[in-house]
């Protein structure tokens, strides 16, 4: 039944028609000499939106970003980028800060957010005072003058970050941002990422955490294998999934089971009490529990409950991605 | 929240300038660059030194002191003899030191006294000892001396009134190949110094993790059009640091201005041409090696391909001498049209022709060639180095990827 829910769920979802796109992909795919990295994706990005490219290590996420910002050319496919075929073109209206995170290592923090604004365009004595006062809203007043090399990594990393939106860019691209961030540091992430949304920016990020994708992204584009079986927004995919009941009930048969799934998992508890859990039938939540009352199930106690995003990834892209997902994750953590 | 900028992207130019300002300042104010600009005192010291160990010891070796191992009025006459004709025939004739008569082969075997030869007997019939070398170099000059000693061949010199002049019209192709020459050298030596500081300059970009935020932000022939003009520009200090201490050194030894014959086309021009030709050299280079630097992933790789890179720069130096003794053949042209070659060619060129134009065709072409090897290099460069995530890996869970769903609750 979920395979069947699955299967349809991978016709693409149409872009919302209400927004222009920021970042519009269609059929991309990269090889890297016999490795297929990419494998005809499509993506749209509404302005605005705060979008996350969610998959595993290794699923083409950062390929796929490189694309669309024009590091490296899609061997076939289309990208447009507020309009353009080369993102180049409106390079002053992007701001990245990639995966790998890297700076001169003898420059100073102000010259460093500057010459990156300068890299977009930002005048250089116009980058170095919009930096220093990054530095000091960020707390990082006290190093202005002091060379990256001589910095915490994390305060290097806040360098960096700061260098992506001096220019203050309409289109802000993260590739796995909160990765080597601790705790504190990935609220603070996240603050600053719904606050550039709410100032007008369109925000796509990569990631293998989904709560992440979760907490954060109107949208998401479901990357694995270099593929994406689902692009959409996040409630759309959760609503794919049938809402999952956790049913209580004193007894164990009666005619009331006609009423649950045949694959309904069952779990017998030592006091006598058994539980179900299954897919919300079509007929709905009231049907069901008036099949239960009738058949005198003894009903204990009965929950619905909405399917997560990692559920959604799970059905979306399979157990084998999930899992992988889950060893990223472990990888990073470690 | 947005910068409303006047246009959406910076010009090739714009963003070449952004990198190669950077570069350039991070270079030149680097503790690196002061230890490059001291390099060759180095290799000079240790010439100088060489020189100076090796001349002594070839004094030492090479001696044309010959002991006079005669009677008293013998050996006066045989010096008064040597200083007569001496002067006229500039070192063909042996420094005389007057010893005691005896055994020659015990006058040579004396320690200390270093002499090549012994002539005894008389100036009627002198005898010649020594090595068969040296008798071979001394045995006519003895017979001349002893001859004039003798009185028998009383040799009177002619008077020759002389005219120095700097240059006739029947050597001045030979002379200016000097100059070509001397060009050629001056060209390959600066570019050699200098071409290497390339070839690890986008390794460390890769080390730095900034290769991806630059490509990202600028097309890939900009950040490597910046990074060959800085380069160039350091290159141009360093020069003019060198020149200034030369010259200062030269100024200092009260040394006169350079005695290499003057060029075809005039020293002025041939020094600006000298300045685009280096130009041209030192890009054509850099952006060959900026293009094998940037496929490098480690110094190590940079080390390993440096050599292969240092015998094409000989191949292309020799090519280029080498077709300096061949003009108007084919060999020559193909220097000249060979990009590697073609700066040192025309040099040269410079030196024993007056034509003008054909430097400007040459520079063009030149020109062209440092933009497509750029260009190629940057395409190399994004098509083999950004990419993300190790293959193997990605293989792996490609095809691990399942066709069947199934949900973890479920």
């Amino acid at each position: 039944m979920l395979t069947e829910a699955v299967l349809a769920m991978r016709e693409p979802n149409p872009p919302s028609p209400v927004r222009p796109l920021a970042i519009e992909a269609r059929g991309l795919v990269k090889r890297f000499d016999q490795t297929v990295a990419v494998d005809g994706i499509d993506i749209a990005v509404p302005e605005g939106a705060i979008y996350g490219v969610l998959g595993p290590n290794g699923a083409g996420k950062t390929t796929t970003l490189r694309m669309l910002l024009g590091i490296i050319d899609p061997d076939e496919g289309v990208r447009r980028v507020f309009g353009h075929d080369r993102p180049h073109d409106v390079a002053r209206l992007i701001g990245y800060l990639p995966e790998e995170r890297g700076l001169y290592p003898t420059m100073k923090c102000d010259e460093a957010i500057a010459f990156l604004g300068a890299l977009r365009g930002l005048p250089l004595g116009e980058g170095r005072t919009r930096g220093r006062e990054l530095l000091e809203r960020h707390g990082m007043g006290h190093a202005i003058d002091r060379q990256i090399r001589q910095l915490s990594k994390g305060m290097a990393q806040t360098v960096q970050l700061l260098g992506t939106l001096v220019h203050r860019p309409r289109l802000v691209v993260f590739d796995e941002p909160f990765s080597g961030l601790d705790a504190i540091n990935q609220g603070k992430l996240e603050v600053l990422i719904r606050d550039l949304a709410a100032e007008g920016a369109t925000v796509i990020f990569s990631t293998h955490v989904i709560h992440h994708a979760e907490r954060l992204c109107d949208d998401v584009a479901i990357i694995a294998g270099g593929k994406v079986p689902y692009a959409g927004s996040v409630d759309a995919a959760r609503d794919r999934i049938p809402a999952q009941v956790r049913l209580e009930t004193a007894r164990g048969d009666g005619p009331w089971r006609k009423a649950l799934p045949a694959d309904a998992r069952h779990d017998a508890k030592e006091g006598g009490n058994h539980f179900w859990y299954f897919p919300l039938p079509e007929s709905g939540a009231e049907a069901l529990l008036r099949a239960l009352i009738e058949g005198e199930a003894g009903v204990l106690s009965l929950s619905i409950e909405r399917a997560g995003l990692h559920d959604a990834f799970v059905a979306i892209a399979g157990e084998a991605a999930a899992r992988a997902l889950d060893e990223t994750k472990e990888e990073t953590r470690r | 929240m947005t910068d409303a900028f006047p246009s959406s992207r910076l010009s090739a130019m714009q963003a070449a300038w952004v990198i190669a300002r950077r570069d350039f300042l991070a270079i030149l104010f680097s503790r690196a660059f002061f230890f490059f600009l001291l390099g060759p005192l180095f290799p000079l010291a240790v010439g100088g030194l060489a020189g100076s160990i090796g001349g002594q010891v070839q004094r030492e070796a090479t001696t044309n002191l010959v002991a006079l191992a005669m009677a008293p009025d013998d050996s006066a006459r045989m010096t008064a003899a040597a200083n007569a004709i001496g002067p006229q025939l500039a070192g063909a004739v042996p420094n005389f030191i007057p010893v005691a008569p005896g055994n020659p082969r015990a006058i040579l075997a004396q320690q200390g006294a270093g002499y090549a030869a012994v002539v005894s007997g008389t100036p009627a019939a002198p005898h010649l000892t020594g090595p068969e070398t040296e008798l071979v170099q001394w045995r006519g000059a003895i017979a001349l001396v002893a001859a004039q000693a003798e009185g028998k061949a009383q040799v009177a010199f002619a008077p020759v009134s002389i005219e120095a002049v700097q240059q006739t019209t029947a050597a001045a192709r030979s002379d200016r190949i000097r100059t070509a020459q001397a060009g050629q050298l001056l060209l390959f030596l600066l570019t050699m110094l200098l071409a290497g500081m390339v070839l690890s300059n986008l390794v460390e970009e890769k080390a730095n993790k900034i290769i991806e935020i630059l490509a990202a932000a600028i097309p890939m022939d900009a950040v490597f059009m910046g990074k060959l003009f800085a380069m160039l520009g350091v290159s141009f200090v360093g020069i003019a640091v060198w020149g200034a201490g030369a010259g200062l050194f030269l100024l200092a030894n009260g040394a006169a201005a350079s005695e290499l014959p003057a060029p075809a086309l005039g020293w002025p021009l041939f020094i600006a041409l000298g300045i685009a030709y280096f130009a041209m050299a030192y890009l054509l280079l850099g952006a060959l090696f900026l293009t094998i630097g940037a496929l490098a992933s480690t110094v190590r790789e940079v080390q390993t391909l440096s050599m292969p890179v240092t015998m094409l720069q000989l191949l292309v130096f020799f090519l280029a001498a080498y077709a300096l003794t061949a003009p108007g053949s084919t060999l020559e042209l193909g220097a000249i049209v060979f990009p590697l070659s073609s700066p040192f060619a025309m040099l040269a060129r410079a030196a024993l022709n007056e034509a003008i134009w054909p430097h400007l065709l040459a520079l063009a072409w030149q020109g062209l060639c440092v933009l497509t090897i750029t260009r190629a290099g940057a395409t190399l460069f994004k098509r083999r180095v950004m990419k993300s995530g190790p293959a193997g890996k990605s293989k792996r869970l490609w095809s691990a990827l399942p066709r069947d769903v199934s949900s973890r609750r479920a």
